[in-house]
């Protein structure tokens, strides 16, 4: 039942990126491009996608069940260290040079596009690179 | 700075990203999970804890999105012009920041500034800044990578 949620769940979140416009690497760095002629679109998707979501964290922070009994699993820790600026950086450098970020890249890979696969797998090479350096220096997720 | 009136599409992108809300709203509220992209794709590469099954089932949701949406409208125009070499070095550098830095534009970006996680806001700020000053660097300084 869950899973079959969850896929719902990831049906309406590409949905919502290609209606936004977010699935198109082009848009999105005519976002990122503030010195050329600067597309604010994406400013406005997160402003729609966070107006929701805070009602749903908001009502979620007086559940310790989901509606469909399992565990709420949302993040505790409040430590901002060295690793969560430098990794994100590194990311805002991938995100620059191609204008793909995780979610749009699933749905390039739906699209058929060779490009979209190629960067899917480099991307989960990049996941797995990391897994592999946490374990080797028992790094905790 | 200019706008570029061209391309903003103010309703569509406001419309999509209350969809997007949505579907991380019953994420939440129906499996208690985060809608975090890379958390859930990394969750897969690591020995099975038993909660594979929802994570395939999300991003199977996502890959089929265009599929469903090509059913009713065309899809809207998809510019990819980045070269093969820097979409792989694009693509890694995101697996690995985005694993390292725990989380990206879903998971801090809309889930994190959500519930005002102040390392959320922190991240979102970093990869934001570094995308604009890459961008700013590839296209203006030396016109490399399109």
């Amino acid at each position: 039942m869950n899973t079959l949620f969850a896929f719902f769940a990831g049906l309406l979140f590409g949905i919502g990126l290609i209606v936004a416009g977010m699935a198109n690497p082009g848009k999105v760095l005519g976002f990122l491009d503030l010195d050329g002629a600067w597309d604010p679109s994406l400013v406005l998707v997160m402003a729609g996608a966070i107006a929701v979501s805070s009602i749903a964290f908001f009502a979620a922070k007086s559940r310790s069940l989901s509606l469909l009994g399992l565990e709420m699993q949302i993040p505790k820790s409040r430590l901002i260290e060295r690793r969560l600026v430098g990794g994100s950086l590194l990311f805002g450098i991938g995100w620059g040079l191609a204008g793909i970020c995780p979610g749009p890249a699933f749905v390039l890979l739906g699209t058929g596009m060779a490009k979209g696969f190629v960067f899917v797998i480099a991307m989960l090479a990049g996941m797995g690179l990391f897994e592999w350096l946490a374990r080797k220096t028992k790094l905790q997720d | 700075m200019i706008i570029d009136w061209n391309h903003f599409t103010p309703w569509l992108s406001l419309g999509g990203g209350i969809l997007i809300g949505a579907a991380v709203a019953m994420l939440l509220l129906v499996n208690g999970r985060i809608a975090g992209i890379s958390g859930i794709a990394g969750g897969l590469l690591r020995p099975v804890r038993g909660d594979r099954a929802w994570r395939v089932a999300f991003l199977a949701g996502l890959v089929l999105a265009p599929l469903l949406y090509r059913l009713i409208l065309p899809l809207p125009e998809i510019h990819v012009n980045t070269g093969i070499g820097t979409l792989i070095v694009a693509g890694l550098a995101v697996g690995i920041g985005t694993r390292y830095g725990a989380g990206c534009t879903s998971g801090h970006g809309i889930c994190g500034i959500s519930r005002l996680s102040p390392r959320s806001i922190v991240a979102t700020l970093a990869f934001m800044f570094a995308g604009l000053i890459t961008v700013y660097v590839a296209r203006h300084l030396i016109s490399w990578g399109s």
